[in-house]
């Protein structure tokens, strides 16, 4: 009871079979950057506020930070790392380039990988309904307008190219 | 920061996880969602011997309408929640308290249980439970027990569940032609609100009949206006019967302060909801919708 428990897991990364034994009271971005190695999802509250450490997990947007590794059995986990060599969301990764809807660079890949969910469902939005969908990442550079820009445009292009991408 | 050591069980059945809550009581902690838990770990606010993660359990899962009732499981995710039809059609006020609830990702993960158990006074799910007169079920070895909304919270994230006992679902009646009323303040959109009202409202020929109005984000608890309610049951909901229940906000409120808003200023800004709640409900009952 009073030693480290830990667990094994088996579970899927950006398209690949791992299988690790983790401490149980490891989180799962703890196990990804530390263990993994995969460094682009970040850590900046730990508490669920910021959003720097979104990820993919089961096809859902999820905060990394409020998971265990050991919750992630079984799942199929995708990092900024496995949405950015899909080419999932180049066009928008092109647009923040283009908008400077990245300052320090800090919150960008929770920033791509919470879009990303909205672009998943391939319709027109408002700003508003932007603005809405990101509100759970905090950015503390841009003062959000650009990335909102960059955003809405990716949507608007996406949709007058007439097609789901994804 | 990093979570406190503790033991980790992923329960495979509903009797395995009261066994461990009947053996382990104070000493563990439900796993739903995680996302009050996981937080309160991490900065070793909460440092319990035993995680018992739920998340296994299908018997807790499902929204399902039967006989007049909601069943809303204690597992069913807040976005299952958002985009369940049984739950915009016959629950329209908790349809509209969703979007208020955190974010997306956070919606993705947390649960109506995991909400409900927790009872913090600014959450929006108790508060709606409490003007539903929803009642919730609690099972421990001892067997099942049922529990009216208004006697499961108690105050400060605290509730009538013993120690022993899991929050299997709640049971919520469905009221046809009340209106429902849903406002909120936050700082930021899907952050904690600093001042809330769910209203549920009977409106026949012009004469509020009843209503059930719950303030949260105010007091420990939600809580259900009751002066607020006295001064315009049996009335038409007219600027002067509205500033009547406005002016008796402070019999029913006495608001906690916090950093995020004092006492004053909650107290003020639920009067500010009230006031654009009634008048919403009034005009949604005599068909003349307002401009957004």
């Amino acid at each position: 009871m009073n030693g480290e428990e830990s667990m094994p897991i088996r579970l899927t990364v950006n398209g690949e079979p791992v299988a690790h034994v983790v401490p149980v009271r490891q989180h799962l971005v703890d196990f990804l950057r530390s263990v993994l190695g995969l460094t682009g999802t970040h850590l900046g509250c730990e508490h669920g506020v910021c959003g720097a450490c979104s990820l993919r997990v089961d096809g859902v947007l999820v905060r990394g930070c409020l998971m265990l590794a050991v919750q992630a059995d079984g799942a199929d986990v995708v990092t900024i790392e496995g949405l950015d060599s899909t080419g999932e969301v180049a066009d928008l990764q092109q647009a923040f380039v283009e908008r400077n809807a990245l300052q320090c660079g800090f919150c960008t890949p929770g920033m791509l990988m919470a879009a990303a969910e909205l672009m998943r469902a391939g319709a027109r939005k408002t700003r508003a309904e932007i603005r809405a969908h990101l509100a759970g990442n905090f950015c503390r550079c841009t003062g959000y307008h650009a990335i909102v820009d960059a955003v809405f445009a990716t949507l608007e292009q996406r949709a007058s190219a007439g097609g789901n991408r994804v | 920061m990093k979570a406190p050591k503790f033991s980790y069980v992923r329960a495979v059945s509903l009797e395995q996880v009261l066994e461990l809550l009947e053996r382990y009581g104070e000493d563990a902690q439900i796993l739903a969602g995680g996302q009050s838990l996981m937080p309160a770990l991490n900065m070793r606010l909460s440092a319990p011997r035993l995680i018992i993660d739920i998340n296994g359990i299908a018997a807790l899962q499902g929204i399902a309408f039967k006989d007049g009732m909601v069943r809303i499981g204690a597992l069913a995710r807040h976005v299952e929640v958002a985009n369940s039809a049984i739950v915009h059609q016959h629950l329209p006020l908790i349809a509209a308290a969703m979007p208020h609830v955190a974010h997306v990702a956070v919606r993705n993960r947390g649960t109506f249980g995991g909400s409900i158990a927790l009872a913090d006074p600014a959450a929006e799910l108790p508060a709606c439970a409490l003007a539903l007169d929803a009642s919730f079920v609690l099972q421990s070895l001892a067997g099942r027990r049922e529990i009216a909304a208004s006697d499961f919270f108690k105050g400060f994230y605290a509730t009538a569940r013993l120690p022993n006992e899991l929050l299997i679902e709640a049971l919520i009646p469905v009221r046809q032609n009340w209106v429902p009323v849903f406002l909120e303040l936050a700082r930021r959109h899907g952050d904690f609100a600093i001042a809330g009202v769910a209203f549920q409202l009977f409106i026949e020929g012009g004469i509020l009949a009843d209503a059930r109005l719950a303030y949260f984000a105010s007091e420990a608890r939600p809580t259900l206006g009751r002066a607020s309610l006295a001064a315009i049951k049996g009335e038409r909901l007219d600027a002067t019967s509205i500033e009547a229940a406005v002016s008796a906000l402070p019999e029913d409120l006495a608001p906690m302060g916090s950093a995020a808003a004092s006492a004053k200023l909650r107290l003020y800004l639920q009067s500010v909801l009230t006031r654009r709640a009634l008048a919403q409900a009034q005009a949604a009952a005599t068909g003349h919708a307002r401009p957004p």
